[in-house]
């Protein structure tokens, strides 16, 4: 089952389009990265995602073919707005009373239960809290709807480290016991190459990487050439080159995980921190194949 | 997850004697920095035949980090026949690392100082002899891969890579 599927999704602000050309199908099961640079798009896809807003061109659906934002979808997902949607002057347990009211099915059991292990006072006021006991508290009351798909917003942005690792902790716990999947965007490289085992990138509106962290590592790797002996056109795409008088860098994307790299040349594996900044770096200029032939 | 709870309470189902721990810094991916500490506990004798990995929900809650990479480490071992998954149980250990045995150890320990002194002798500082090392090992293992060798070999290479 594929929990989120798009075909040619596009959304035009005005004369703007903040998404165009977003083909994407993503398995069930993955913690899945959506990174990119402010205005990349992200926050549009996951607002498509969920429902908040429909699209301009081509088409959503989620949890195996839903609409997006039908009866059967809005009931599997559950989404973290960036801010942190609390009511902030109700306090924790109105706060739960309200969520249960307002959703079909809810576990207050489970609610109740993770606030009494993150130590909040169910008698405070959500505004009192803590940014990261309010994170936990929205995240809480998310997953007490034991969705199929979690979605959210940079979560983490706002949090120190300690509440940051409690809050994907969290989350990590949720997939390992309801095997929920998590589409979450974030600017967080360092953090996103321990918790994503999937890579969704958007760059200039439009969908530059899409795969498996495993599969995106056997397929990229750093190359250094003499550049008096340039690297000669093969089954590989050129992401980013960086030349020196004496050597040239590349990071090359592999047409397949047999390609082999012309002799001579010294390569090694990439890692996913690395391989993102590469793929944020390319301009839609330097994407034109003018580059590949600029090192021959 | 009720019957999971349940499990961990029972006296023979005791901690299990490895923690792990990330080294975010480096470099090698976190799947194989789990496999490597268990190895590594294996060879010095923290953990032994028949003791339990921790659970994936444990490790999960505790690093941070996704449940398929715990899983993939706990295959990855399993694959090279060191553990081996009980259903509703969990990840035993199960083999000991085909190493060389001591005297042979003893053996390369010695033919290993006596290169070290003659780099040494050359001029080499710390950072020289690990940058040739690292080298050397990675064209060796290279080569083994052309000669067919299987994917355990690739794995070696990308942590050397990955170190380096």
């Amino acid at each position: 089952m594929n929990v989120l599927q798009t075909d040619g999704l596009g959304r035009r602000y005005r004369t703007n389009w903040a998404l165009r050309d977003c083909t994407l199908s993503i398995p069930e099961g993955h913690l899945v990265a959506l990174v990119g640079p402010n205005g990349a798009g992200k926050s549009t896809l996951l607002n498509l995602v969920v429902g908040l807003t429909s699209p301009t061109a081509g088409g959503v659906t989620v949890l195996g073919g839903q609409p997006a934002g039908s009866r059967a979808a809005l009931d599997g997902i559950a989404f973290v707005a960036q801010d942190m949607p609390l009511y902030r002057h109700y306090s924790v347990a109105d706060m739960v009373h309200q969520t249960r009211n307002l959703n079909l099915s809810f576990d207050t059991a489970y609610a109740r239960r993770r606030i009494t292990e993150l130590g909040i006072d169910g008698k405070r006021k959500a505004g009192k809290l803590s940014g990261g006991q309010q994170a936990q508290l929205a995240l809480t009351l998310a997953l007490a709807r034991h969705p199929r798909l979690l979605v959210l917003d940079e979560p983490t942005a706002r949090l120190d480290p300690l509440a940051r690792h409690d809050f994907m902790a969290t989350v990590m716990t949720a997939m390992a016991d309801d095997g929920v999947s998590a589409l979450l965007s974030s600017h967080m490289l360092a953090e996103l190459e321990r918790v994503a085992d999937y890579l969704v990138l958007i760059s200039h509106g439009r969908v530059r990487v899409d795969d498996t962290v495993d599969n995106l590592l056997d397929r990229h790797r750093l190359v250094a050439a003499p550049t008096t002996a340039p690297v000669p056109d093969g089954d590989w795409q050129i992401i980013e080159a960086r030349t020196t008088p004496s050597q040239t860098h590349l990071l090359v994307r592999l047409a397949s995980s047999q390609a082999s790299l012309p002799p001579g040349c010294e390569s090694r594996p990439v890692g996913i921190e690395e391989l993102t900044l590469a793929y944020l770096r390319e301009t839609p200029a330097s994407r034109a194949p003018t580059l590949i032939g600029a090192t021959q | 997850m009720v019957l999971d709870e349940a499990l961990s309470d029972s006296p023979d189902r005791a901690a299990s004697p490895i923690v792990f721990r990330l080294d975010t810094a480096s470099g090698v991916p976190t799947y194989l920095q789990l496999v490597q500490q268990v190895e590594h506990a294996l060879r010095l004798g923290y953990l032994k035949q028949g003791d339990r990995l921790p659970r994936v929900r444990e490790v999960v809650a505790d690093l941070a980090i996704n449940p398929n990479t715990v899983l993939k480490a706990y295959r990855d071992l399993e694959r090279k026949g060191l553990a081996s998954g009980r259903p509703g149980q969990g990840t035993f250990i199960d083999g000991s690392l085909g190493q060389a045995t001591l005297p042979e150890l003893t053996g390369l320990r010695r033919s290993l100082h006596a290169w070290l002194q003659a780099a040494d002798e050359a001029g080499l500082d710390e950072d020289g002899i690990v940058a040739l090392i690292t080298s050397t090992l990675r064209d060796f293992s290279e080569r083994r891969d052309v000669n067919g060798c299987g994917e355990a070999t690739r794995e070696s290479r990308r942590q050397v890579g990955g170190v380096a």
